[in-house]
């Protein structure tokens, strides 16, 4: 018995001290953004702040980001919305309506959430030019809808796949039709797999670059470019600069925080059935 | 499946209603403009009056062909959308890649490989882009697997506080890339002398001063390694809880019997759980390796463009936009791409033989 406690004391230290390496980042973060201008010397950056509490770091990191705040929450809600409702409709036909090369079609569609979007970039840019959206936040909405398919649909299909088909037949016999059963039966049965869809996409669209630097421009900026540009100029000192970031990185921490088991479920399924 | 056909006089009034509903709706559009909230939104507006179009024509499929037809012209508007915009574009960009195309204005004329020539022979940078990638994939991959596997040991001891760790090790996978680089970028900052701080800092406090380090600008080749920190702080607990999902799927039984005929805890996990866990690996090495062959927001956000930090994806990035060299960029795309597939098509076909087969 003695050894065991003695293990299970070595085990916790191991486990605190990775606990501490992950949470480093963020306790810098919290602690410079609260520090006065005249204490986020470098040579103090881990000392505590000793001329109390500096809320003002967040108000003017706040009003450097806010417009881009605004343009990622606009993007973010209608895309994470309309994809998890176009992903459920897809994610229903290929798990119960399944057709001669049903199956191929739907790795057809999963490929494209693998490759790397460098390899498109050029006609989407050209297209989106095209269809008069480049530059606004609409055609950014528009293309991670595109682009949210695979993973949308691949986490409905799993989820459809795992409800039996009895349930679905006995509504067969009450003569419901294909989108009968889809209304009256898998749709109120699918809100655990919005959940997750729906966090999942406002994660990813709201964490985006690329997309976000090449189909914007400046005035239409989500907020993960506001903040790379914030971050390399050299104007901006150092506390407004961890306060903005953590301003950034706030609304899916706490998403992960608060809905943190569907986030999870949705980057399991992302690992295909790993 | 095939029912048989009837005729509802409803239906078909809305069908023929939603038609032509779509029809007026893109004749407008295709004359003058949709301007909402001062954004012009007459593509938006075209593409959901066709859907609305399209939704009159399900209508009439729905009432005279089988279920079998519907379902798959429900379909069609989002395999239409993969078609056009994963595989039209890729072969766009092939078209591309295979032209001299250089400045705004396009051009087409045929150039055969010579872009693909032009990036493996006498261009350093792309050489530098090569080297850069391996070493960060492989140093990350391994890094995020070891530290998962070992996570995801600890937490299968069955401790108290098991669910904080685990929510702990995985916060980081909410975060995005360019938040991990900012932070990262100062807590890795390479000042000596009076400016020294950061984890140098740290070090310094501690006495361990041979640990004092320049980071990631330390000179060619082994700046890049130290990227690799902050993409394992982000994806080592993604790794752990695949490992732990794999570890959950083995079965109580199982390692009680092993129990019952004597084997250690060690052998346990020596014999049963990890050569069970080899699937898991396998996905996990394809997930990360292709996240690090796409490498991109991290490295600019940790090494704002600099060249002995340079990966395909910036690469890509900086001579479209900033060199309008569309050519040569849409062939770094190409060669991203089929780096990525040769390690994920195989992981799709199989995944898609298992389905077939249940």
């Amino acid at each position: 018995m003695k050894r065991r406690t003695l293990i299970n004391i070595l085990l916790y230290a191991i486990l605190i001290a990775f606990a501490i390496f992950y949470l480093l980042p963020i306790y810098l973060m919290v602690l410079t953004g609260v520090k006065s201008i005249n204490q986020v010397d470098l040579k103090t950056m881990w000392s505590l702040p000793t001329s109390g509490l500096h809320i003002e770091n967040f108000i003017s990191g706040f009003k450097q980001l806010a417009p881009n705040l605004k343009n990622s929450l606009i993007m973010v809600i209608p895309e994470a919305i309309l994809s998890s409702l176009l992903g459920s409709l897809n994610g229903y036909l290929l798990s119960k309506w399944k057709f001669r090369g049903s199956n191929l079609i739907f790795t057809l569609i999963l490929f494209g959430m693998f490759i790397p979007y460098q390899s498109i970039l050029i006609p989407l840019v050209k297209f989106i030019q095209f269809l008069g959206l480049y530059g606004d936040i609409p055609g950014l909405i528009f293309v991670h809808i595109v682009y949210g398919i695979p993973i949308t649909t691949l986490i409905f299909r799993n989820y459809y796949a795992g409800i039996g088909t009895e349930i679905l037949e006995a509504g067969r016999i009450d003569g419901a039709s294909l989108l009968g059963l889809y209304r009256y039966i898998m749709f109120p049965l699918s809100a655990p797999s919005f959940a997750v869809v729906i966090i999942w996409q406002f994660t990813q669209a709201w964490n985006e670059f690329l997309f976000a630097v090449i189909l914007t421009n400046q005035a239409h900026w989500p907020v993960t470019v506001a903040l790379n540009n914030l971050a390399g100029s050299q104007l901006v000192q150092w506390n407004v600069l961890m306060a903005a970031t953590l301003l950034a990185a706030l609304p899916t921490l706490l998403v992960y925080l608060f809905l943190g088991r569907y986030f999870v479920r949705g980057l399991m399924a992302g690992a295909l059935k790993g | 499946m095939f029912r048989k056909f009837t005729l509802s006089v409803p239906r078909l009034i809305l069908a023929i209603f939603l038609m032509l509903l779509g029809a007026i709706f893109i004749s407008i559009l295709s004359k003058t403009q949709l301007v909402i909230f001062g954004k012009n939104l007459t593509s938006i507006g075209i593409l959901a009056s066709g859907l609305l179009f399209y939704s009159g024509i399900l209508a009439l499929i729905a009432m005279f062909e089988s279920e079998t037809v519907l379902s798959i012209a429900l379909l069609a508007p989002s395999i239409l959308a993969i078609a056009i915009f994963v595989y039209g574009f890729i072969g766009w960009s092939i078209r591309v890649s295979l032209s001299k195309w250089k400045g705004l204005n396009p051009d087409y004329t045929w150039a055969g490989l010579q872009q693909f020539h032009d990036l493996f022979v006498n261009n350093p940078r792309f050489l530098i882009d090569i080297r850069n990638t391996g070493m960060f994939t492989v140093g990350f991959i391994l890094g995020c697997l070891v530290i998962g596997l070992g996570l995801a040991i600890l937490l299968d001891q069955k401790l108290k506080g098991e669910n904080i760790f685990r929510g702990i090790f995985l916060f980081p996978m909410s975060i995005s890339f360019i938040a991990t680089g900012v932070i990262w970028g100062w807590l890795m900052n390479p000042a000596v002398g009076n400016r020294i701080t950061g984890i140098n800092l740290i070090f310094k406090y501690l006495g361990l001063n041979s640990l004092i380090s320049l980071w990631h600008s330390t000179p060619q080749p082994w700046g890049m390694a130290f990227t690799i920190i902050p993409a394992i702080w982000q994806l080592s607990g993604f790794t752990m809880a695949l490992y732990m999902g794999g570890m959950r799927s083995i079965s109580e039984d199982l390692r009680e019997a092993a129990k019952v005929d004597g084997a250690s805890e060690f052998q346990i996990y020596q014999y049963i759980i990890l050569p069970m866990l080899q699937p898991v690996t396998l996905s996990a090495v394809i997930i990360l390796a292709h996240m690090s062959l796409k490498i991109f927001d991290l490295i600019v956000a940790l090494g704002n463009k600099a060249i002995s930090l340079d990966v395909p994806g910036i690469y890509m990035w900086t001579t479209t936009f900033d060199g309008a060299n569309y050519g040569q960029g849409a062939a770094i795309g190409v060669l991203m791409l089929i780096s990525v597939a040769i390690l994920v098509i195989p992981y799709l076909v199989q995944n898609m033989r298992s389905e077939n087969e249940l």
